[in-house]
């Protein structure tokens, strides 16, 4: 008998494993896994990731820590010290997620494993306090961390935070000591929190009822931006009301994953501000509005704050955003500076408003744009990465003063607390007197020229994305 | 691998370009594709000399090692199937001379094609070949896979700016195939047998390239087509008429619906094709080639012609066609991305088929692609997790392959074989050309250390 003849295999397409159908720590604050499977490597993401550039390592881009990502939560890898590193090494800054086609939201996810380390840690005493004083201690209360006052030591209790939590980073402290010194700006006299009055009338008739919220760094370092913000809104039929009980946005706990104390602050927030009757709620620092945005995705589970959170954050605006969309006062004083304007990462990548800031500079007269190479390309500063990260914050900061040496211009310009302080760093480490400014002081600058005619909004806010070539 | 072969590569290269971390590892193990496989080692090395060393040592303790530029892929060329050394180009990123008299570009491997083409263009140049993945992959990877982009109509792909490679060979010599003259027939055209060669005979540590002047202007029209037919009879029309497209791309029908599902902005429905295409050259023969191109797809039964002069006019009719890779994944998690190539004359034909294949097995596959070449893109949406769907995508793979080679085509127009279709590929070619293939691959490679398992 005969055995019928083999059949040759059918030729096949390896297809490799496909996603497991129980990933771990998938629900809650963990990394989203359907997110994580949304990556199709296409490695689009490598060309605009700040620490990919500065490192050339796979393990140091977007998709690489999303790889580490789904191994760990597929179990082909598992939570080492090493792997905790990786997720710390990311700068939050979303280039990655502005530029993906596919969605993946990158820095979220790596927010999202700094959670789930974090919960799965068993935290040392030392820096279990640290993290405690800053970080729950100090920053939902403005009158302590007022009575602090040295935003230093803020900066401080997180860097050391930070540092005693990352392993084997001890040993890097001087350094990084040293770079907080070059970090520290001249300090106004008293926060703006406690000189502004609660209500500022607009100086023509009103318009808006607009809640302002004032960020902590923002109080404490940038006083004479924010006094120049409340300016701006009050030349424009803008009654601003700073409440003095708002707290913290939360977003350097987010930072470091605590998600549950994010979302005591945000219930707080939104208490504060539910009662003002406000039309809009605007920030002028680039993280406070990013964060504060966030709440209505943050307590979307919480039967009790869900709907509120969803009315707080949709009356959320950057200062540029909302000046974009209301009819403006043409400013008449003259400014003549030659400035390159910096995005935030917060700002172009996480609230993708990114031509709103340079469309208010244009009003300016005598104030030249300059065109600044990389212009949405983080500058290192990235929550306090400065600190926690300073080699790394080093070189990716040296490009950004690069390019704005290229720029020739006179005056830099960008709307977020931590760019400001790097960026100021940068400049005074290298002896340049280039000006670091806030969008709104050289508005309001103009605006004490004189106010003219009302114009029409500059709205059309364009989003202008470099993103999705085409595949294939 | 053994521990002394790491602490050798550690003597080597410096260690910090020495990665062995199961988290390093697990970072090197995939490309564009959802293949992976780990490797036991990564490399990333800085000169010909380091590179050199390497494949001196993997050839003497027969370890394998795969080239990898980018990893952005689609043919699993650059996962370490067999594990062995990744060796990574990535860090050997300058740009060596741009030099606009000989008119030539001299780049290390790892230079990404849009620094390149950023070089170049400021010296009033342009180096056509434009891989959609153009802001991340690789010099060396392009010319490994011999990449390609809707420029290369007009304009020709890799292989045809390729002037000169410098390579390094498993054992670790050195040669410099090529050189800087247009024209060279002084002995055999060995810079080509490296283009495609998808890192199965060496590792090119250098290319010289040719670059051409930059054109200086730009126009596109989109033109949507009710019947299929007659987008590609209007394909050939234009071609007859003498224009020849800087990029010629087609979106099927299921591809306009991928689209309209993820961006909203009411595309027509009801129509089979949309042709979008791009001319260049000096303003008026721009001009006069938008004329022509339009008044060709009117008469060949298009709908609705829409002309863009500028360049923020011509990208708003681009952004269609760059939805569509961001709108795939949203319908399904994973896709395989086909990448058939056929003679002109059988695209209508091809398209049909593959339509036809996917009312068959029941799945989604929209086409898009340069179809001015003949090269497209079938793309087959699928959720892996689901192994009943994933047997009807194997079929329905099978079945495109079948169709394009009976059209007299081929299974990859400029992605590779690598490992995704190296079955496939005794069927697709001439037994003899492939014994000869096998032939150079043992005279150059006689241990079998460059990319094992890849394309044979
Ligand atoms: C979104 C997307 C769009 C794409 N669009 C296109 C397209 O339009 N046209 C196109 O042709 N391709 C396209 N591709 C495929 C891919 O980008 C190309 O094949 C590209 O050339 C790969 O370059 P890489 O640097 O990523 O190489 P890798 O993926 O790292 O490697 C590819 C192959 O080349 C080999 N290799 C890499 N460097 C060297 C070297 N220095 N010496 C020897 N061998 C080497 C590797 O071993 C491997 O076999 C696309 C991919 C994606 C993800
Ligand atoms: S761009 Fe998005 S899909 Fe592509 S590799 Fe990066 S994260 Fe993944
Ligand atoms: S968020 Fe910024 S640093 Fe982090 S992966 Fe994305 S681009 Fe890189």
């Amino acid at each position: 008998m005969s055995l019928p003849p083999e059949q040759p295999p059918e030729p096949r397409i390896p297809l490799g494993h496909g996603a497991t159908f129980a990933p771990r720590f998938a629900s809650g604050d963990g990394p989203d896994y359907d997110n994580v499977l949304a990556c199709i490597r296409c490695g689009l993401c490598l060309s605009v990731c700040p620490t990919y550039a500065t490192d050339g390592v796979e393990v140091q881009s977007p998709r690489g820590r999303v790889a580490l990502i789904r191994a760990w939560q597929e179990g082909r890898l598992e939570l080492s010290p090493n792997l905790r590193d990786h997720m710390y090494h990311c700068l939050d800054c979303r280039a990655c997620q502005t530029i993906c086609p596919t969605g993946v939201r990158v820095g979220e996810l790596v927010l999202g494993a700094r959670a789930v380390a974090e919960s799965q840690r068993r935290r040392g005493a030392v820096a279990g306090a640290l993290a405690g004083f800053s970080l729950r201690w100090l920053l939902p209360h403005p009158d302590r961390l007022e009575a602090s006052l040295v935003p230093l030591r803020l900066y401080q209790r997180l860097g050391l935070q930070r540092l005693v939590r990352g392993s084997g980073a001890l040993r890097l402290l001087p350094g990084p000591l040293a770079e907080m010194e070059g970090l520290l700006p001249q300090l106004p006299g008293r926060p703006l929190r406690q000189e502004l009055p609660e209500v500022v009338p607009t100086s023509g008739v009103r318009r808006y009822r607009v809640g302002f919220f004032l960020g902590c760094v923002m109080t404490l370092v940038f006083a004479r931006s924010s006094r120049a913000t409340v300016d701006v809104l009050t030349a424009n039929a803008c009654e601003v009301v700073t409440p003095k009980e708002q707290v913290c946005c939360g977003a350097p706990h987010t930072e470091e994953g605590e998600f549950e104390e994010v979302r005591a602050l945000a219930r707080r927030n939104i208490d504060v501000f539910e009662s003002l009757g406000v039309d809009y709620i605007v920030a002028d620092c680039a993280a406070c509005g990013a964060q504060t945005k966030e709440y209505a995705h943050l307590l979307c589970d919480d039967p009790a704050y869900a709907e509120r959170a969803r009315a707080f954050s949709a009356k959320v605006r950057d200062i540029s955003e909302f000046l974009v969309g209301i009819p403006l006062r043409r400013p008449l004083g003259a400014v003549p500076r030659q400035v390159a304007y910096h995005m935030p990462c917060h700002l172009a990548h996480a609230q993708k408003v990114r031509e709103a800031p340079r469309q208010l500079l244009r009003l300016v007269p005598g104030l030249q744009l300059m065109k600044l190479n990389e212009d949405d390309w983080c500058c290192g500063s990235a929550g306090i990465y400065n600190i926690s990260h300073a080699g790394r914050a080093d070189k990716i900061l040296a490009r950004k003063m690069d390019n704005l040496r290229e720029s020739r211009a006179d005056t830099v310009v960008t709307g977020n607390p931590g760019c400001l302080l790097q960026l100021q760093a940068g400049v005074r480490g290298r002896g340049w007197a280039t000006d670091v400014r806030h969008p709104m002081e050289l508005l309001a600058e103009s605006y004490r020229g004189g106010a003219g005619e009302q114009l029409p909004p500059l709205d059309g806010e364009k989003v202008r994305i470099d993103s999705g070539s085409p595949t294939d | 691998m053994e521990a002394r072969l790491i602490d050798e590569l550690r003597r080597l290269l410096a260690r910090e370009r020495v990665l062995t971390s199961p988290e390093e590892l697990a970072v090197y193990s995939y490309d564009g594709t959802f293949l992976e496989s780990k490797p036991d080692v990564v490399v990333l090395p800085h000169t010909t000399a380091e590179v050199a060393s390497v494949l001196a040592l993997a050839d003497r303790e027969r370890v394998p090692v795969v080239p990898r530029g980018a990893g952005s892929g689609l043919a699993g060329g650059s996962v370490p199937a067999r594990g062995g050394i990744v060796l990574g180009t990535n860090q050997m990123n300058r740009i060596l001379d741009v030099d606009t008299v000989d008119m030539v570009a001299v780049v290390e491997p790892g230079v990404i094609n849009a620094s390149l083409q950023a070089a170049v263009e400021a010296k009033g140049f342009f180096y056509p070949p434009d891989p959609a993945s153009l802001k991340q992959s690789t010099i060396g990877g392009n010319v490994a896979t011999g990449a390609s982009g809707p420029r290369c109509l007009k304009y020709g792909g890799t292989k045809d700016y390729v002037l000169a490679l410098q390579v390094v060979l498993p054992g670790g010599r050195v040669a410099r195939c090529g050189g800087r003259m247009i024209k060279n027939v002084s002995g055999y055209n060995l810079s080509q047998l490296f283009v495609g060669s998808e890192g199965t005979l060496g590792v090119v540590t250098e290319a010289t390239l040719r670059i051409i002047p930059l054109p200086k202007a730009r126009g596109t029209v989109l033109a949507v087509f009710p019947r299929l037919e007659d987008a590609g009879e209007a394909v050939n029309a234009i071609l007859g008429a003498g224009v020849v497209p800087l990029a010629l791309e087609i979106m099927d029908q299921t591809a306009i619906y991928c689209v309209e599902q993820y961006l909203h902005a009411g595309l027509p429905l009801d129509v089979e094709a949309q042709l979008l295409v791009d001319v260049d050259g000096d303003e008026c023969s721009v001009t006069q080639q938008l004329q022509v191109v339009s008044d060709t797809c009117r008469q060949r039964g298009a709908r609705e012609v829409q002309v863009a002069a500028d360049k923020a006019e011509s990208d708003r009719l681009w952004a269609v066609r760059r939805a569509i890779s961001p709108s795939l994944g949203r319908l399904k998690p994973n896709k395989l991305g086909e990448d058939i190539s056929v003679p002109r004359s059988a695209i209508p034909e091809m398209v049909r088929r593959v339509a036809a294949i996917a009312r068959q097995y029941d799945l989604l596959i929209p086409l898009f692609g340069h179809i001015g070449d003949g090269n497209m893109h079938p793309n087959i949406l699928c959720d892996l997790r689901n192994p009943a769907e994933v047997e009807r995508v194997q079929a329905a793979a099978r079945a495109i392959f079948d169709a394009a080679i009976g059209l007299g085509g081929t299974l990859s127009g400029e992605h590779g074989i690598g490992l995704l279709k190296r079955d496939f590929l005794p069927q697709s070619l001439d037994p003899n050309a492939l014994a000869l293939m096998r032939q150079l691959k043992a005279t150059i490679d006689p241990n079998n250390i460059m990319n094992p398992g890849k394309v044979y």
